[in-house]
């Protein structure tokens, strides 16, 4: 059933500051919003918990996206237009511009943001494979100061993660050292737009040694959808690292990958699919990063 | 009896009303003031409040485009915005596409091309290409496709409309 606005307060207060201090006074107790596109979700099917919301959407503090020479550093309320809009992102972690531009439609790109994301915890997220593969890390702000944290293990379990109460993500940093790496992206789904993933995967690989006897130097392959969190497949990583591209790796990632995942039968797809899919996919980014002449 | 269920009523009013706000926004050009619920949604705020019934509902989730207006310039699903949010900003919807009496080229591309059926998703449509042409005067038939992936129509089957948007596009181009 619909939920009734009169049941629910939303303020406003406008700045980062006063925001941290609500939190910090009543733990807990208030759900921040930004642009709405999962929170007003649950709220329209009546399914939304919390009764007090504030709002953090367009709070200039989160809205800016910093560049220095070894980082990006991308305010937790940027939209997905203007991750996809942007030039270094698009450059430099085209992984993630991928993922903007699958998320939503339009409309929902222009409210969407990193941030909600990252804290809606959706397995299915198209930018938290991303995430995974570039190392991000994430400065989060609450009245105790700001802390920051790898991405790698925010996410613990189903919608858990590593926030307190109190806590808000303020920004997610991105290292500029993946300029020699092959970037690869694929998103399988009904149809690009406005459709969660049945399974995605982000992944970064680069070789080492001539053209005859490349091996896989550094390589980082994370996958959505397969698990209850966005999930980084390192013991598959360690396995290929040191070794050519070759039928044995690819048949043994395969494997590796089928062990490490736990898919689920939902409304979007079946385990036994998924499992299929991840697997080729896997094996379709090997063969691109053989062919790729990223080298050292 | 009636005087106390008169008295009912009014404690009820006011009871209605605790927690509402006043918010003063620009809706096609002109400024409005409405005193809402800030976690009512923009949608309902433009149907009932300032009876702006062109703006449709489809699915209230932000999965088909129905609802779309444009908010400063960037489309928006106005089901999935709280009143609050809406807070002095400057939005157009249907109503406000028209330029004076006279369809703007881009409704008239609609009629012409037979992008409009049922109408649901008209003013959705119009919106969502009214972006895109504001930020792509020239699109590719690919541009298109993704600046409408976002508004679903089940009677037109796309290509009309599609086709209707192209044309928009080549004679404001051309004019």
């Amino acid at each position: 059933m619909r939920s009734d606005p009169a049941d629910y307060e939303l303020i406003a207060p406008g700045n980062l500051q006063a925001v941290v201090s609500l939190l910090a006074d009543e733990p807990g107790k208030w759900l921040p919003i930004a642009g709405g596109t999962d929170v007003m979700v649950l709220y329209a099917a009546g399914k939304l918990p919390a009764r007090k919301l504030v709002s953090i959407w367009n709070l200039p503090e989160l809205r800016s996206i910093e560049i220095s020479p070894e980082e990006i550093r991308i305010g937790a309320g940027c939209t997905y237009t203007e991750l996809r809009e942007h030039e270094i992102i698009a450059r430099e972690f085209p992984l993630l511009a991928s993922a903007a531009r699958w998320t939503g439609g339009i409309a929902n790109q222009n409210r969407g943001t990193l941030g909600g994301n990252i804290v809606n915890a959706s397995p299915a997220a198209d930018s938290l494979p991303a995430l995974l593969v570039y190392e991000a890390e994430l400065i989060l702000v609450s009245g105790r100061g700001e802390r920051r944290v790898p991405y790698l293990d925010f996410h613990t379990g189903y919608k858990k993660m590593k926030l307190a109460p109190d806590e808000l993500i303020r920004a997610i940093c991105l290292g500029r050292r993946f300029s020699n790496y092959l970037h690869y992206a694929r998103k399988v789904g009904a149809r690009e737009a406005q459709a969660l993933s049945k399974v995605c995967v982000a992944a970064l690989g680069r070789l080492r040694g001539g053209v005859a006897g490349a091996v896989i130097d550094d390589v980082r392959i994370a996958l959505g959808s397969v698990a209850p969190v966005p999930l980084r497949l390192t013991e598959v990583e360690r396995i290929a690292k040191g070794r050519p591209v070759d039928p044995e790796l690819v048949q043994l990632t395969r494997k590796m990958t089928g062990a490490a995942i736990q898919p689920i039968d939902d409304i979007r797809s079946t385990a036994r699919y998924r499992s299929a899919v991840a697997g080729n996919l896997i094996a379709e980014f090997l063969e691109q990063l053989r062919g790729s002449g990223k080298t050292v | 009896m009636s005087h106390s269920s008169e008295h009912r009523g009014k404690d009820d009013r006011g009871k209605d009303d605790r927690g509402k706000c006043e918010l003063s926004l620009t809706v096609n050009g002109k400024p409005e003031t409405v005193r809402v619920f800030p976690m009512e949604r923009l949608l309902d705020v433009l149907r009932q409040e300032l009876g702006l019934t062109g703006t449709k509902e489809g699915c209230g989730e932000g999965e088909c485009g129905s609802c779309s207006v444009l908010m400063n310039g960037e489309l928006v699903n106005s089901c999935l915005i709280p009143a609050l949010q809406a807070a002095g900003t400057n939005l157009t919807t249907i109503e406000g596409i028209a330029e004076g009496p006279q369809v703007s080229a881009l409704q008239a591309a609609f009629l012409e091309w037979g992008g409009a059926q049922c109408g649901i998703c008209t003013p959705g449509m119009i919106l969502a290409s009214r972006h895109l042409l504001n930020k792509k005067p020239e699109p590719t038939v690919e541009d298109i496709r993704e600046g409408l992936s976002g508004n679903l129509c089940r009677c037109t089957g796309y290509m009309q409309i599609f086709e209707a948007v192209v044309q928009a596009a080549r004679r404001r181009v051309s004019a």
